[in-house]
């Protein structure tokens, strides 16, 4: 065996994280350079685990409700979407009209919301500053709707197995029309911003390429899938809560690397904005639906997933004819898409590494759950 | 010609600084002066939670009957009661909610039957020490007394 010094060695092992700013959370990523050149990844994750899933086998289905918000804390609505909607067909029960359609309303601009802490974070990575600034103060906006529905703004609760808690606010479409209004000419000046800066183009365009037969292989689903090329939106494929009943498109990408990924995201907040006006002229009065006092669902499983900002959020819930879920298992989205972190890093450079992280779009609350 | 002038004259030097000043505009000023300027919560905003009296003869309005506690995830809240023989009914008599392991999140709210326990716009809730969470019947009762600061 040769003797090897700091000097004789081409590799180079490099820690990053979990405290980087730019892993977005408590990722740990071990990275093997050649000089700039990574030529191999690790991920150690692991640092937020809770157990959730435990704690969702130890208290009734009323009571994780609140816990599934704190996985995907940017995407909480969403994340409550999914759990309802896992228990209610466990219950076979479904939410009424009314509050079908508000689901969708505040799960829209959930979207928006986790889109735009995207956007602003991903260009404080590359280096742009102004648009996190832009970003956070039309986040401001949905986040006070929420505080505004449900009394909170991060980890909102927003709705209930069966329907909803809260009656709609006096004012509520009024101000949800009134974001859309103001929204659309905002993602314009971010686009106008980033678009086409060649800083941006030269760091994103073919950094971190993603066909669309290794994003099958590896699972992976979202904005991250679709910028692939594969028109796969659970929105369209498996509607749910009523998604049929509006028109929207599903934007793709074509070479499936992160300016691609970025363009995506972009066209999805505008299509959210085109279901949420639709749905708030589209309201019916009735009733928002009522928790049952006591969920004692009959034995058997069930696998609902949703399409959460950043992929397939599915919930699976084992039912032994008991107040207490027997198995609670969650497929979150980012856990998912951090696989494919090694093939889209290696062979690239360090400073890639930040903007392919960025444009995954992790939170590491639901990587670690 | 005209970028000449443009050049000589900082043109496009007082554009930029139009925006700026245009934007000093105090509409546009998202800062609040915290101590000073106290944020307005929304009104259903789930904050502190109070044991809400009946205004009328000054009885709490709580009947004892423990479904905050089912219903709570934490399991953080204590109900203790006595049953009154003149009565025949179930008075309360402690009331413990432990602040530091709630998390908001409403369900003891929802479960209340006669709306005695509410989670308030109060956010203010610090403390130096981890037993000054622990909330018994009567600051669950008055609230909590932020201290006022002058500015």
């Amino acid at each position: 065996m040769p003797e090897t010094t700091f000097l004789d060695s081409t590799e180079l092992v490099l820690n990053m994280g979990p405290q980087h700013p730019s892993t977005h959370g408590v990722l740990r990523v071990i990275l093997k350079l050649d000089g700039e050149k990574v030529i191999g990844t690790e991920c150690v994750i692991g640092y937020l685990h809770r157990g959730v899933e435990k704690i969702g086998e130890n208290r009734t289905y009323q009571q994780f409700a609140p816990y599934v918000d704190r996985m995907d804390y940017v995407a909480a609505v969403s994340n409550g979407l999914g759990y309802c909607l896992a228990v209610e067909k466990l219950l076979n029960i479904e939410a009424p009209p009314r509050a079908q359609v508000t689901r969708v309303i505040l799960t829209e601009l959930n979207r928006i919301a986790s889109h735009l802490l995207w956007l602003g974070t991903h260009a404080l990575d590359i280096g742009a500053i102004t648009p996190v600034f832009y970003c956070f103060r039309e986040r401001e906006e949905v986040l006070k709707i929420f505080e505004n529905y449900c009394g909170a703004r991060l980890t909102t609760h927003a709705f209930r197995v069966g329907g909803l808690q809260y009656e709609l606010y006096d004012g509520f479409e009024q101000q949800v029309k009134a974001f859309c209004d103001m929204f659309l000419p905002k993602v314009d000046e971010y686009e106008e911003l980033l678009t086409n800066n060649r800083i941006w183009v030269a760091r994103l365009k073919g950094v971190g390429i993603l066909t669309g037969d290794e994003c099958k292989e590896f699972g992976v689903t979202g904005p991250v899938l679709r910028a692939a090329g594969v028109k796969w939106d659970l929105r369209k494929a498996q509607p749910y809560s009523g998604y049929e009943q509006y028109d929207f498109d599903v934007p793709t990408g074509e070479n499936g690397d992160t300016y691609d990924r970025y363009i995506v995201r972009m066209q999805e907040m505008r299509q959210s904005v085109r279901i949420i006006r639709q749905a708030v002229d589209r309201i019916p009065a009735g009733p928002i639906g009522k928790t049952p006092k006591v969920i004692k669902p009959a034995t058997g499983e069930v696998y609902v997933s949703i399409e959460a900002p950043k992929g397939e959020l599915g919930y699976f819930v084992v039912s032994d004819n008991s107040t207490q879920p027997y198995r609670m298992r969650v497929r979150p989205p980012s856990f998912v898409n951090l696989q494919a972190l090694d093939r889209m890093v290696r062979g690239g450079l360090v400073a890639d590494v930040v903007a392919i992280i960025g444009t995954l779009d992790i939170v590491l609350g639901e990587v670690d759950r | 010609m005209g970028k000449f002038f443009r050049t000589i004259f900082l043109v496009d030097l007082f554009q930029g600084l139009w925006v700026t000043f245009r934007n000093q505009n105090p509409k546009n000023i998202y800062t609040e002066q915290y101590p000073a300027e106290r944020p307005k919560v929304a009104e259903r905003y789930r904050g502190a939670p109070r044991l809400n009296i009946n205004p009328d003869n000054g009885e709490t309005l709580c009947i004892a009957c423990n479904l905050c506690a089912l219903a709570c995830p934490e399991n953080l809240i204590v109900v203790g009661s006595e049953r009154n023989e003149q009565t025949r009914r179930k008075e309360l008599t402690t009331f413990t909610y432990d602040l530091s392991r709630c998390m908001f999140c409403g369900l003891c709210e929802d479960a209340c039957p006669v709306d005695a326990l509410e989670l308030t716009q109060d956010f203010e809730l610090a403390s130096y020490t981890r037993e000054g969470w622990i909330w018994d019947r009567q600051m669950l009762e008055e609230g909590p007394k932020p201290t006022p600061y002058k500015c």
